[in-house]
């Protein structure tokens, strides 16, 4: 009894164990001060490999190639060729194994998003061929008179 | 939807992803960290320094800072995305984080007011618990009166002359480190805001400063004014001849020591208030003067677009106002009520400024976000950062004391002293 | 008295235990000695080459899942137009995933203004991504540990740990952070580090049109990124911050915030 002055310090000791207890079972394993230090690197490590395991969508035209070899020769030496296929086909994944997924973009605000003419001559914008999408046949699908596999005049 | 989006209206270039993250909770959270700070500082005049005129504020102020001190972290939880995941802080704090500090200071500072408490009511507890446990077949609610006394009381039921003694002297400590943490614990909230070094109005080494000296000046306003609010219940109270046993006085009397109490407070509040708003002042000052790249845009923010919330609002009804009341003579219990409430708004509007002000503009320095406070929610989002959850912030404090004063008795209490 | 004495006893024994336990997880001193990586991931953007299409901000949405139709975004452009008159306009709605098709300027708040081709002095494009800074001030603010930063320089962030306060978004000058509208936890590009991992371009690296964007290790020398990086004039976007990014623009102008 003699030094009841203490007591509120002992509850405030308790309640700083349980939280100290609590850490080792609810703070992951790996989690810790890591490459970058405390400051940069106090992580999650296993963080690193969730995010190395998001799924890739976008495969590049080489994956496109050996299935699509004419319409690749085709639009190779074109203009356009510097286009890769899925930015407008859509990602390919999962593509070989379930065809019909690709979302084909055939409309116009793809085609403007480059041949909308912005009068820009300061970038390589301005020396693209543009039209003014408000009077070049509105309303019209471009690919209705244009080949986009083969840039150039209409069909 | 993205957060923030649905009351964020952008005008010129901002970036895409800009919006108005920290809204009205953020507001809410220095203003109630301010009021914790405030009232303890002020408890603590009488503790420390002995100013004798206090003493009846003292341990109001004391019990209400306890109340608060529940209150101050739930804007920051309510803020969150994942309120659940708040506990994170304690579990794997980054103490490069001016935040991860909350979690160690605000409970540092959660001990010292609970055991200065604990020794205060100590013999008070005893007083409730010894009676109750030799009573003979308790009912269900003395039971649980029991069990709760039985715990407040830690185990310790020597209530000697000597023990009391010893009691005084902690009290006198605990205060006495008190002052200094409560100082940190909001001036580490400014700390938070002008640590930022991307944002333009928020990044300056006065910002813990001036929050620790509007903190105070907001403190002692708020205690101010539920000081008067429950003497004037008391005085209802009395005047019906309801008369409960531990209120001896007549009304004339309660009058008299209510006004002396406001006078003295009074006084310290319009010293703080001069001091908060000489560093506002000094930093806009500052800044203008100096002129740096993002001065263009502060300015048009400061002298334009939140020109009323600014000086209309903030420095004219909520500091020259109040500081023209308070100064002039006869003060009277009125004055007193619409000074003090027109301070709190003050120090209110001050935050509004500083967190919604901070974000008005753009960090291309070349545009203007809006804020649009949701009014009528429609989502459990709208509601808590809305103006239904600032309302429930705002209440919380005044529920809790209710609750409290049934265990640490403010006003009873006075009689036995 | 005994039984007392006893709890007291154990009571130490677990508080002593807890506190060597607790302070040897938060600092391990193995882990700051760990190797440094050879890898530092750096971005060149060619801004005199950007063509305003936003190909590369399809790619990323669709590549990184943020909802196509938000308005936030882990890469944008901007676009810049001076006129004659000295003033700089700028803007980039919806941060520029449809692309730049009308020379009208987004002043928000619904409001447009049409620029003239004889009133331009000059106009250009300039994509921005998190520059995944050497000192990361929004690494540095979180509270938690839930976003941090890779051995090879890439800042990431920790959906399961992240609480959500925003101060990481406050924190950055770039503005490039943002929650997430479906996680609703702290989201920003990091190099799409799923794909650079294994070897693959960026999303943004791979759909752009005309090689404005590259990625690069600026700890190999003979990676053409880091030689440009080394041998021409380079800049970068901020540095007062001190933050020092890692995104390096060539063809930048003066205007550009």
């Amino acid at each position: 009894m003699k030094n009841h002055v203490f007591r509120p310090l002992l509850v405030v000791i308790g309640l700083v164990a349980i939280v100290l207890i609590a850490r080792l079972f609810i703070v992951p394993k790996d989690f810790g001060v890591w490459e970058r230090g405390y400051m940069y690197g106090w992580h999650r490590k296993g963080n690193e490999d969730e995010w190395k395991a998001v799924k890739v969508k976008f495969q590049g035209r080489e994956y496109c190639k050996d299935c699509h070899s004419q319409q690749y020769s085709q639009i190779s030496g074109t203009p356009h060729f510097r286009i890769q296929c899925e930015n407008c086909h859509g990602p390919a994944i999962d593509h070989p194994s379930d065809p019909p997924k690709l979302n084909i973009d055939r409309r116009r605000d793809l085609c403007i998003r480059c041949h909308s003419y912005l009068p820009y001559p300061t970038t390589v914008r301005g020396k693209i061929k543009g039209i003014n999408p408000d009077e070049h046949n509105p309303g019209i699908e471009c690919v209705m008179c244009h080949n986009p596999h083969k840039a150039s005049k209409p069909i | 939807m993205v957060h923030g989006e649905v009351w964020t209206i952008k005008e010129l270039f901002v970036y895409p992803n800009e919006f108005i993250y920290w809204s009205i909770q953020i507001v809410m959270y220095p203003f109630m960290t301010g009021l914790v700070a405030g009232a303890f500082v002020l408890s603590s005049l009488y503790h420390v320094f002995g100013v004798k005129q206090l003493k009846d504020m003292a341990r109001f102020a004391l019990v209400f800072s306890f109340a608060l001190l529940f209150v101050a972290p739930m804007p920051i939880v309510l803020h969150l995305q994942f309120p659940f995941r708040g506990f994170n802080i304690f579990m794997t704090p980054h103490f490069t984080s001016a935040i991860a500090a909350f979690g160690i200071v605000f409970s540092a500072y959660g001990a010292i007011v609970a055991s200065e408490l604990w020794f205060i009511y100590r013999k008070h507890f005893v007083e409730i618990a010894l009676p109750l446990k030799e009573k003979q077949d308790k009912t269900l609610f003395e039971w649980f009166k029991y069990l709760v006394f039985c715990a407040l009381t830690l185990g310790v039921y020597d209530i000697s002359e000597e023990s009391l003694k010893r009691d005084e002297k902690a009290i006198k400590i605990l205060a006495g480190v008190g002052i200094p943490v409560a100082m940190f614990l909001h001036g580490y909230a400014g700390f938070i805001f002008g640590s930022v070094k991307a944002n333009a109005l928020w990044m300056t080494p006065l910002m813990p400063v001036i929050f620790i000296m509007s903190a105070i000046v907001s403190g002692i306003a708020l205690c101010m004014l539920t000081y008067i609010v429950t003497m004037e219940i008391r005085k209802i109270l009395v005047s019906r001849k309801k008369k409960p046993s531990h209120m001896p006085q007549t009304t004339e009397e309660i009058k008299g020591v209510e006004m002396h109490v406001i006078k003295m407070t009074a006084r310290y509040l319009l010293f703080f208030l001069i001091a908060a708003i000489s560093l506002e002042l000094l930093d806009l000052i500052f800044r203008g003067y100096t002129a740096v790249k993002s001065w263009d845009v502060l300015r048009s923010v400061i002298y334009g677009r939140d020109f009323v919330d600014i000086f209309i609002l903030q420095y004219g009804l909520g500091n020259l106002v109040p500081f023209i009341l308070f100064l002039m003579p006869g003060l009277t219990i009125r004055r007193a009520v619409v000074g003090t409430i027109l301070v709190l708004f003050g120090v209110f509007m001050m935050r509004w400024n500083v967190v919604i002000g901070g974000q008005a503009f753009s960090l291309t320095f070349a545009g203007y976000m809006h804020y649009h406070l949701p009014i009528i929610p429609h989502d459990w989002e709208t509601f808590k950062e809305g103006l239904g959850g600032a309302l429930s912030i705002f209440i919380m404090p005044f529920v809790l004391f209710w609750i409290f004063n049934k265990i640490f008795p403010v006003f009873s209490f006075e009689k036995s002293h | 008295m005994k039984r007392r004495d006893f709890f007291k006893l154990s009571l130490k024994g677990v508080i002593t235990a807890g506190l060597a336990k607790g302070l040897f997880e938060l600092v391990k001193p193995e882990h700051i000695l760990a190797s440094t990586s050879n890898i530092r991931r750096v971005f060149l953007i060619d801004a005199q080459e950007c063509c305003g299409c936003g190909l590369c901000i399809k790619a990323c949405k669709l590549e990184n899942e943020i909802p196509y139709e938000s308005s936030v975004s882990r890469t944008w452009i901007e676009r810049y137009v001076l006129t004659k008159d000295g003033k700089v306009h700028a803007d980039a709605t919806n941060a520029g995933k449809d692309g730049f098709t009308s020379t009208k300027i987004d002043l928000g708040m619904g409001k447009y203004k049409d620029i003239k081709k004889e009133d331009i002095k000059k106009a250009f494009f300039v994509p921005k991504l998190c520059n995944q800074c050497e000192n990361p001030s929004c690494v540095q603010v979180c509270p938690v540990g839930a976003t941090y930063q890779a051995a090879d320089g890439v800042v990431l962030v920790d959906r399961k740990w992240c609480i959500g306060c925003g101060y990481c978004i406050m924190a950055c000058p770039y503005g490039v952070r943002f929650f997430h509208p479906k996680y609703r936890t702290a989201e920003k590009c990091n190099f799409c580090y799923h794909r650079i991992s294994k070897g693959l371009k960026t999303a943004c690296v791979q759909a752009c049109v005309f090689g404005s964007r590259k990625l690069g290790n600026l700890k190999d020398p003979n990676d053409p990124v880091t030689k440009t990086i080394m041998t021409e004039r380079v800049w970068v976007l901020k540095e007062e911050y001190g933050t020092k990014p890692q995104v390096y623009y060539t063809n930048l102008s003066m205007e550009v915030r």
